[in-house]
């Protein structure tokens, strides 16, 4: 089982819903965020292009983070999702540093935190994570790479998509549809 | 009256008794049964209770969940809801923080005077509602009752109508109309006898192509038109946006059309002709249906693409290909009405414009096109009938707007003003849920109206600009905390939802049906209240339409097949329309009988002078309007405007990204404050953009004061629509002020 996520960049508005979504879902405190928007302008007036991207943790199945952590408290749980526990991380910031999505912060309780894809408080009760269920546009899809039928797998056969930083060789289980 | 009873009250100044004070009643309201009351035994898990949203006018309806300590924790949609198929926006999501926001009104205020200083003492609500039932009463003696105005955007509408209709006054107004979305329901009605109703009649979900014409859906969060444009994207849907802009919607979009700003008639007007010309038009529907075809085509035989080329800038074979991409999606075609639409004085012409088209393409009562919502026959409460009132508000504004079909919410703010004509002008005012100095434009005339009264009345969740100038202000709990009137909401199927409070009132604050019944009360009105509370209210008239308060607790939502088969017209149907001919006018006889265009025509309007950039403002999808500038969720999503000026302009100027600007309007209006400037190829280079609803000038917004720049206070040159009364806005010219001391005062002045 490898539980990814796709985005598609051409229905997103950059609503922020999913932010906010995950911030009640998750008690993520104000001022802090596990996901985030990011919008990227191309051309010249009236040539104009732009990519809307929900932005979270990647997942990685080559994760960086979960390598150089000195205590184990990041690390792979069901599904390949990459966790970290709260009580076994010593704040030392180096999964931060290494993360080339800068997907994680240090959580003002002491521990670093980031995107669970709500997997013990959503998905294991098979709910979707929070923000795929808020999305207005339903621009977001998740499951079981290894299931060719889940929504993730099926939208990923039939449209062209991409990861962000291949060449950092980490493997990202977050696509995004192009 | 001396002028200085005005003066603007800080409520930070405040004692620290105040807070002391909510603290105390917080305290209190966390520790008392009433969580364990509405949402039963604790041990239950998971606690909901359904309510519908009040951040924006979407109203979704949604389930409050708490944490096991009763906290409210989240807001999720509810997945029966026609209005949000269990998915909220931004701004419903992040509605929890208009309860958890520290900053709230909190205890019952009045204004009194110490040492020569306007100050605000608290009250109790017994006393506060005293003192306002003395001065209507004295207010009703010497003028009448009919000179107590209530101004109003939301739930608390119904119940402070109701009490103003029992006292026997019918000046009940709300931006809504002339400050909104006025010029369309007048536009369509002339054409085709009906409005297009809140949530809109538009058919998006099933629509083949959709035209945005000056509405940034996306930007605006009109929840449920944002996801069925997804969804029609996903179908392949040709989505076409005209917008001088490149908005998120012309960043999806198939066409996106630059338009020079102010000339949207021209284009619309070539596209009818383009549509004629072509044969392009449904010609069994426009035969069966409308009338005035022949004098149509004769009025726009010289509005070709070329013409509308040379004032539009918009290249003449993309108006034709536009055009027939109409034409090959009709009739499930949408020209989006849009719903801010006052721009420029002939706004109900260009919407009518937006009509005309409609009807060629045949695609209203069609599907994909414009269906017929359906609402539920609710009665209402059994009461005595109200009194008839002296005056109607449309004589406040006598002899003009005939075709208004909703109060103008500028007249009553004129009629305020005192003059030597006026019989009777305005003397109190009651406003609820709206922040009139951002609401309406040219805020010096509405400070005059203001500084006329001799009441008003404001009550609100928040402090806002308003409540600074209030002789009483009143702590209104937010719509997680009480129940309000049922939604009946008029939808592909008929509708209705409840909203329950998740938790008792934060502080001292009361639920606007209490404050209407409470006030009627001592205004001797209480005959008109005769439920006890507003759970045996709601019972009531659940169960006339055969449910009931009990059921709605556990479902929240209820849908009703519809009365009729009739969503769309069915094929050949004979439909005879609310208009003077009962057919579609594409040639208006209301127009025409009150000496207006009977169709609509291109007027040139006025270009920003050299150094000036035409002032443009929208929406962002985390935001509403001025009301949740200062909500912990939303601002923590976006904080502040920012002012889009196109990279050729900012060079000229020496700008960058993230200097501070200020603005300073064609009639030397400076902005309060300064606004961070976003270089950006998204925008003209003849006109600047910012999101509304920011600059706010009340410091005890602790998230809000001072962040980006009130677009309203620019808004000093207003176009009026003379169909309708609306308040044209979009004629107003910007320049930057980049060199400016710390108080604010421009440096060279």
């Amino acid at each position: 089982m490898r539980y990814a996520m796709a985005v598609d960049t051409k229905k997103c508005v950059g609503c922020s819903d999913c932010v906010v979504a995950c911030q009640t879902e998750n008690n993520v405190p104000i001022g802090y965020c596990r996901d985030w928007i990011v919008e990227v302008t191309d051309g010249t007036y009236p040539q104009l292009e732009i990519e809307i991207r929900s932005e979270r943790c990647n997942h990685c199945a080559n994760s960086p983070c979960v390598r150089c952590c000195p205590t184990g408290a990041s690390h792979y749980a069901k599904g390949g999702v990459v966790l970290v526990t709260p009580h076994k991380c010593i704040g030392c910031g180096a999964c931060i540093a290494s993360c080339p999505y800068d997907a994680r912060f240090p959580h003002p309780d002491g521990y670093v935190d980031k995107c669970t894809f709500c997997l013990h408080n959503r998905v294991e009760k098979g709910l979707n994570p929070a923000c795929v269920s808020v999305c207005p546009t339903k621009c977001l899809y998740f499951g079981d790479l290894d299931d060719p039928n889940s929504p993730v797998s099926k939208v990923l056969k039939n449209r062209k998509n991409k990861t962000l930083i291949p060449e950092a060789g980490t493997n990202p289980h977050l696509f995004f549809l192009i | 009256m001396a002028t200085s009873r005005r003066q603007f009250i800080k409520i930070s100044a405040l004692g620290a008794g105040s807070l002391a004070l909510a603290g105390t009643a917080f305290e209190l309201a966390k520790g008392s049964s009433i969580l364990d009351k509405i949402s039963g035994a604790k041990e239950t898990g998971p606690l909901r209770t359904p309510t519908y949203c009040e951040i924006c006018f979407w109203q979704c309806a949604g389930w409050v969940y708490k944490d096991a300590d009763g906290n409210i924790q989240k807001i999720i949609g509810n997945n029966d809801d026609q209005h949000c198929n269990g998915r909220f926006c931004p701004r419903g999501t992040g509605g929890i923080g208009q309860y958890h926001d520290e900053d709230r009104l909190k205890t019952p205020l009045i204004r009194t005077s110490e040492g020569g200083k306007d100050i605000f003492r608290e009250a109790s609500w017994d006393e506060a509602l005293d003192y306002i039932a003395d001065k209507m009463k004295k207010i009703a003696a010497e003028h009448g009752p009919e000179c107590l105005a209530l101004f109003t955007h939301g739930s608390g509408g119904a119940h402070f109508g109701h009490m103003l209709k029992a006292f026997g006054s019918a000046s009940i107004a709300a931006p809504s109309f002339a400050q909104c979305r006025g010029p369309r329901e007048v536009g369509f009605l002339t054409t085709f006898g009906d409005i297009i109703y809140s949530p809109e009649r538009i058919d998006i979900r099933d629509t083949r192509c959709m035209v945005l014409i000056g509405t940034h859906l996306g930007e605006n969060m009109h929840n449920g038109q944002v996801q069925e444009m997804s969804d029609a994207i996903d179908k392949g849907a040709t989505i076409i946006t005209v917008d001088p802009r490149f908005s998120t919607a012309a960043s999806k979009s198939k066409y996106w059309l630059p338009i020079k700003p102010a000339t949207d008639m021209a284009l619309l007007l070539s596209w009818i002709n383009v549509i004629i010309e072509n044969e392009w038009y449904d010609k069994d529907y426009v035969e069966r249906y409308t009338y005035g075809f022949a004098e149509l085509k004769e009025h726009v035989k010289t509005f070709t693409p070329e013409w509308a080329y040379g004032i539009t800038t918009i290249d003449p074979n993309i108006i034709r290909e536009t055009a027939r991409e109409m034409h090959n999606a009709a009739p499930s075609v949408i020209v989006n009405p849009g719903r801010h639409v006052t721009w420029y004085g002939d706004d109900t012409q260009r919407l009518r414009a937006v009509a005309i088209l409609t009807a060629l393409l045949g695609s209203w009562g069609r599907r994909g096109g414009y269906y017929k919502p359906e609402k539920l026959h609710l009665p209402n409460y059994p009461v005595p009938p109200f009194p008839v009132p002296k005056r109607l508000p449309a004589e406040a504004y006598e002899g003009k707007y005939n075709l208004a079909n909703e109060v103008v919410a500028n007249g009553l703010c004129d009629a305020t003003i005192p003059t030597v004509t006026n019989e009777c002008n305005f003397k109190a005012w009651i406003v609820n849920g709206t922040n009139l100095l951002a609401a309406f434009p040219n805020q010096a005339k509405t400070m005059e109206a203001i500084k006329a009264l001799q009441l008003l009345v404001v009550i609100d969740t928040m402090p806002i600009e308003l409540t600074g100038y209030a002789d009483v202000v009143l702590p209104e709990c937010t719509y997680l905390e009480r129940y309000d009137m049922i939604r009946n909401s008029g939808h592909r199927q008929p509708n209705v939802a409840l909203r329950m409070p998740a938790a008792e009132p934060k502080y001292n604050t009361k639920p606007a049906s209490w404050i209407a019944k409470e006030l009627a009360g001592k205004l001797g009105l209480s005959a008109w209240f005769p439920w006890k509370d507003m759970e045996e209210l709601l019972d009531w008239q659940f169960k006339q339409v055969g449910t009931s308060l009990e059921e709605m607790k556990r479902i929240g939502v209820k849908n009703f097949p519809r009365e009729f088969d009739d969503l769309y017209f069915s094929p050949g149907e004979e439909v005879i329309f609310n208009t003077n001919t009962g057919k579609i006018e594409l040639y208006s006889t209301d127009m025409e009988n009150e000496g207006f265009e009977p169709l609509p025509l291109y007027t040139a309007h006025e270009e920003p002078p050299e150094g000036y950039y035409r002032l443009n403002y929208g929406r962002a999808p985390m935001h509403t309007f001025s009301r949740t500038a200062n909500n912990p969720n939303l601002t923590d999503l976006m904080d502040e405007n920012v002012l889009w000026v196109n990279p050729k302009v900012a060079k000229l100027w020496g700008l960058e990204n993230d200097q501070m600007v200020k603005l300073k309007n064609q009639d030397d209006i400076i902005s309060t404050f300064a606004i961070k400037v976003r270089v950006t190829e998204r925008i003209r280079w003849d006109s600047v953009y910012m999101v509304h609803g920011f600059g706010h000038n009340n410091k005890k917004l602790t998230r809000a004061h001072g962040r980006g720049i009130n677009d309203t206070e620019l808004v000093t040159r207003v176009h009026i629509d003379p169909v309708m009364g609306g308040t044209g806005m979009r004629g107003n010219f910007v320049t930057f002020i980049t060199d400016f001391d710390m108080d604010g005062k421009e440096a060279e002045a």
